[in-house]
């Protein structure tokens, strides 16, 4: 066998549960939000639908912490495939619904995003969002489903998800109900790497080795910004990281590396013994269960 | 390199979590992040990392003390790709392992070898035969607690032996283990040097997958490609799935149910042209005549046999909901891309799992398996279960609700 046949029998069963979105629904979205795994969704994309336009706009769910490097590289991509991008920003939620802002050195949106979400998926009546969460990632997505039935408050019930049998997909749902559809659910980390080398997919910088000035938090590196600026007795240094991960400025951690090219950072992956949100997102850390728990409000 | 799926099956007390946790952790797949979640609810002194928490996800489930639902593990060695589908062994969540074993290659059945084979080993036997695993591994756990005595392995192999009399599998392989300790798992054991054969992470590496290529051809449509833009306006492509065998540049084709003929004159795969499709492959086909073809049609060589059309089919159900079954009801009935709605008239044998005995019944509740018969508002184009697992199956549904009630095997 060879080394890519692995990695064909991913890409085919994420091309297969694109198009069953694309079927089943009225009317799907694809969540996008910069980072390599929904940018790896784009690419199957253009396999399942080209020369077809895609079936679905992509949407962003802009929580006005992001990479300026990360909205440049969404809108180039946008433009070089030419489909539509529908942003939601949790700015406007805050204001709208008065949302207090989480508090803290390094404070997530995560929280708040989940408003904007939902807001969103009502105003444009998507009754499937397609996301590139993997089961590898965190343990309350290692039993998610593939078509993950979300209520009218986008909130997550492990009891009540259905049996998922074989590949054939159940999309039908109550009125206000939501799917969530995770094509890529069976890739790791290491699997999204190998196919953006086999596929030559390009990415933003970010995920490339580059210098930067950090502020030196515990045993993390955040990036100096004007969200996360340095304040007294911080020790900020300039030094060669990359992110693993590209999440808001406010909450990922950049990782220390050298790693520039697409084998330095697969190489980086096989050594490292830690997961990849664990080691970047401080959002995480906060409890055992923070995942669990955002789930359960109706986050991806 | 390629993959292996596989359900781990066992009772609550086998050491199942155990076993994942050491191959998990044995092949360098469990992150120091999350062992560092493991160790914080472990009892203070103590050195060893709890395996079994590694499997054990949600707070819900911990509080409870159960697993609520089937999880999915990964781990890669140099030769393959494992994707664990753990499914619980509570009794009342039997729905759960059928979920499991329908996305697997490979069952592993763990026996505690002080037990023996106890009521769970045969149900667990009896649901991976039912939806159509073919490849067994029989892991005797906890020889340790009991000396390591090969008489004891011996007496559970000609046990399970006795079982799979009933039971369809191609092979099983019998392999003496203690999950805590980590005999015959990665390496061999030097308490075991009676056992002949490979530890089990080198058979699961070396086991060979059923593939479906070996079978009549047949492709399922999923979506119709109809770009109308410029420079595709006579563009008219069928993207759908080659459910087994394989379909070529200039094959006759038929397609279901107008049961008119055509040509392939075009297969594209990943946007490229290619000649030939094969199993597992998702594919666009284009044919030689401007034909009405839909979303569910079935499209198979004209030289082989068709497949089985009919409205009146006998099938193996395995009930899922905790409704009970309702004869006459209608439900929805999906073979992959295709749906219809289908009555069921009537329960014609029950089959106990526990005991493998089949009886007569009235009504089915959740976690029970029978044979039923039932008939569709329109013809389904389907095979029987034992000779296609990709185009003799679907779900079943219920109509308000919209919950999956029932998994569908056809005779």
């Amino acid at each position: 066998m060879k080394e890519s046949n692995y990695l064909e029998t991913l890409e085919q069963e994420a091309i297969y549960i694109l198009r069953e979105t694309a079927a089943q629904f009225e009317k799907p979205a694809l969540l996008f939000s910069g980072g390599k795994d929904s940018i790896v969704l784009v690419h199957l994309a253009l396999k399942a639908f080209r020369p077809g336009k895609f079936p679905f706009p992509l949407v962003h769910i802009d929580t006005g912490h992001n990479f300026p490097e990360a909205l440049a590289f969404r809108d180039k991509l946008v433009s070089e495939i030419g489909e539509e991008l529908i942003v939601g920003h949790v700015t406007d939620s805050i204001k709208k619904y008065n949302l207090k802002e989480t508090q803290g050195r390094f404070p997530s949106r995560n929280a708040l995003q989940a408003y904007t979400l939902l807001d969103t998926i009502e105003s444009h009546g998507f009754d499937a969002c397609i996301g590139g969460a993997r089961r590898d990632e965190e343990k309350a997505r290692a039993k998610e489903r593939i078509f993950s039935l979300r209520d009218d408050f986008g909130q997550w019930d492990p009891k009540l998800q259905r049996p998922e049998l074989w590949d054939i997909y159940n999309g039908r749902m109550q009125q206000g109900h939501n799917t969530r559809v995770f094509p890529i659910s069976n890739w790791t980390e290491l699997d999204i790497w190998n196919y953006i080398k086999a596929n030559n997919i390009e990415l933003p910088g970010l995920y490339f080795a580059h210098e930067r000035e950090c502020i030196e938090y515990n045993d993390k590196l955040i990036a100096l910004s004007s969200f996360t600026p340095a304040t007294l007795g911080d020790n900020v240094i300039k030094t060669q990281v990359r992110y693993r991960t590209v999440g808001d400025m406010t909450c990922t951690a950049a990782v220390a590396s050298s790693a520039v090219t697409i084998d330095d950072i697969i190489e980086d992956i096989k050594q490292s013994r830690i997961s990849e949100r664990g080691q970047t997102r401080l959002d995480d850390l906060l409890s055992e269960a923070a995942m669990e728990d955002r789930k359960k409000k109706g986050y991806f | 390199m390629n993959t292996l799926k596989f359900i781990t099956a066992g009772n609550v007390d086998d050491g199942k979590s155990t076993l994942i946790g050491r191959l998990l952790y044995d092949s360098n797949s469990i992150s120091t992040d999350h062992l560092g979640v493991l160790a914080s609810t472990n009892e203070i002194g103590q050195e060893t990392i709890d395996l079994a928490l590694i499997t054990d996800g949600l707070r819900a489930e911990r509080e409870q003390g159960i697993t609520i639902d089937v999880a999915y593990k990964y781990f890669a060695t140099e030769r393959r790709k494992f994707i664990i589908a753990d499914a619980p062994g509570h009794q009342q969540y039997t729905r759960n392992m059928v979920t499991a074993a329908s996305v697997s290659d490979l069952i592993i059945i763990l026996i505690d070898a002080r037990k023996g084979i106890t009521e769970q080993t045969k149900r667990h036997a009896a649901v991976a035969s039912l939806m159509g695993i073919k490849k067994v591994i029989v892991a005797i756990n906890k020889m340790d607690l009991i000396g390591y005595d090969v008489a004891v392995y011996e007496e559970i192999k000609r046990g399970f032996e006795g079982l799979n009399k009933q039971f369809n599998f191609s092979e099983l392989i019998y392999i003496p283990i203690s999950a805590l300790n980590g005999d015959n798992i990665v390496s061999l054991s030097s308490n075991t040097h009676w056992y002949k054969g490979k530890p089990l992470l080198e058979v699961l590496e070396t086991v060979e997958v059923d593939t479906q290529l070996e079978n009549n051809a047949r492709f399922q449509v999923q979506w119709v490609i109809r770009p109308q833009t410029k420079g595709y306006l006579d563009y008219r492509g069928y993207a759908g799935a080659v459910l087994s065998g394989d379909f070529n540049l200039g094959d006759h084709v038929r397609i279901l149910p107008s049961n008119i003929s055509a040509q392939i004159i075009g297969i594209e795969k990943n946007l490229q042209s290619v000649d030939k499709a094969v199993a597992g492959e998702n594919v666009v086909l284009h044919f030689d005549a401007d034909i009405d073809i839909s979303r569910g049609d079935t499209i198979f060589l004209d030289i082989e046999d068709a497949p089985i059309t009919g409205n009146q089919l006998n099938s193996w159900i395995s009930w899922l909901d905790n409704q009970a079954l309702q004869l006459g009801k209608t439900y929805i009935l999906q073979h992959r891309f295709h749906s219809v709605r289908v009555k069921i008239k009537s329960i014609n044998k029950k089959w106990d799992v526990n005991t493998l005995e089949f009886l007569p019944a009235q009504e089915l509740q959740l976690n029970d398996i029978a044979q039923i018969s039932l008939q569709t508002n329109q013809p389904l184009h389907y095979d029987a279960f034992a000779t296609n697992s990709k185009t003799g199956n679907a779900i079943l549904i219920d109509e308000t609700s919209y919950d999956t009630v029932g998994a569908l095997m056809f005779l």
